[in-house]
């Protein structure tokens, strides 16, 4: 499954990063925590997170992960954004909480 | 090839520059993507520990013909028992970089599991220096 098609399913906004909806979807890690995402995610994986700041795109461009999405309507960083229209990474967002997007993204990709 | 990048402590805007830019520099080298990887974990940790944890610091990058040292001198506060600093949930992070997600105390443990080799030493009142070595070839020695 690509991005494109993940946020249609899941209804996710898409705040920047649009050169990259065409991803594809390898499967997904759920962290706040910057160094278990940068140990443990993988290549092409979705991370969902509330975290918002810039550390986030950069931990995304560096383990080339497809897409971030941040929960319960959390609003990216300024700088967060323009880093990922630059890395072409997209970040996207939704209202609901991390357990209920996981479920969803699970049941999707699984 | 010789290359040096400056990181100022408390910067997080910055963090990943420099790794990014060796990264790039080994897919031109066409090294295994295991291995850039490796490297890329290991030296994003060590980057953000200046960061978070010093003053200022500058990365020394070499690469030779078969591998490439990462070294990073710090002016900071130094490692007073690395052997605890390496455990991992370790961590001596302020409130405000546990609040971004940093803070786990998963670095050190994510630079030893990624790093074909790994060195640490550090002066208390002084700083740190954190050397890892990147070989090209071998992906399976991990
Ligand atoms: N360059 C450094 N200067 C001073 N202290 C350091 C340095 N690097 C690591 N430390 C010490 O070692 C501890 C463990 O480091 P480690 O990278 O494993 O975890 P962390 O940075 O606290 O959290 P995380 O890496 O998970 O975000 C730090 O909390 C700090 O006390
Ligand atoms: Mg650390």
């Amino acid at each position: 499954m690509t991005v494109q098609q993940l946020t249609e399913k899941l209804n996710l906004k898409v705040y920047g990063g649009k050169k990259g909806l065409g991803n594809e979807i390898s499967g997904g890690y759920v962290s706040d925590l910057l160094s278990d995402v940068m140990g443990n995610a993988d290549t092409g994986e979705v991370w969902i997170t509330l975290q918002t700041h810039k550390n986030v795109m950069a931990i995304a461009s560096l383990k080339d992960l497809a897409a971030i999405i941040l929960v319960n309507n959390h609003q990216p960083e300024e700088d967060t954004l323009n880093q990922a229209n630059e890395e072409g990474i997209p970040l996207l967002g939704t209202h609901m909480g991390t357990f209920e997007i996981t479920g969803k993204l699970y049941e999707l990709i699984k | 090839m010789h290359f040096e990048y400056q990181i100022e402590g408390g910067n997080f805007t910055r963090a990943g520059f420099a790794s990014s830019e060796i990264k790039k520099k080994l897919k031109q080298l066409n090294v295994d993507l295991g291995i850039v990887k490796r490297t890329v974990v290991a030296t994003y940790e060590a980057e953000v520990n200046v960061v978070a944890h010093a003053y200022s610091g500058t990365i020394y990058v070499d690469f030779d013909e078969e591998k490439v040292v990462i070294r990073l001198v710090d002016e900071g506060p130094g490692i007073p028992d690395i052997e605890q600093a390496m455990k991992e949930g370790f961590s001596t992070a302020s409130s405000t970089v546990r609040e971004m997600g940093f803070g786990a105390g998963m670095g050190l443990p994510n630079m030893k599991k990624n790093a074909d080799d790994l060195q640490v030493s550090s002066e208390v009142g002084k700083g740190t220096t954190v050397q890892i070595t990147m070989h090209y070839q071998n992906p399976n020695n991990k």
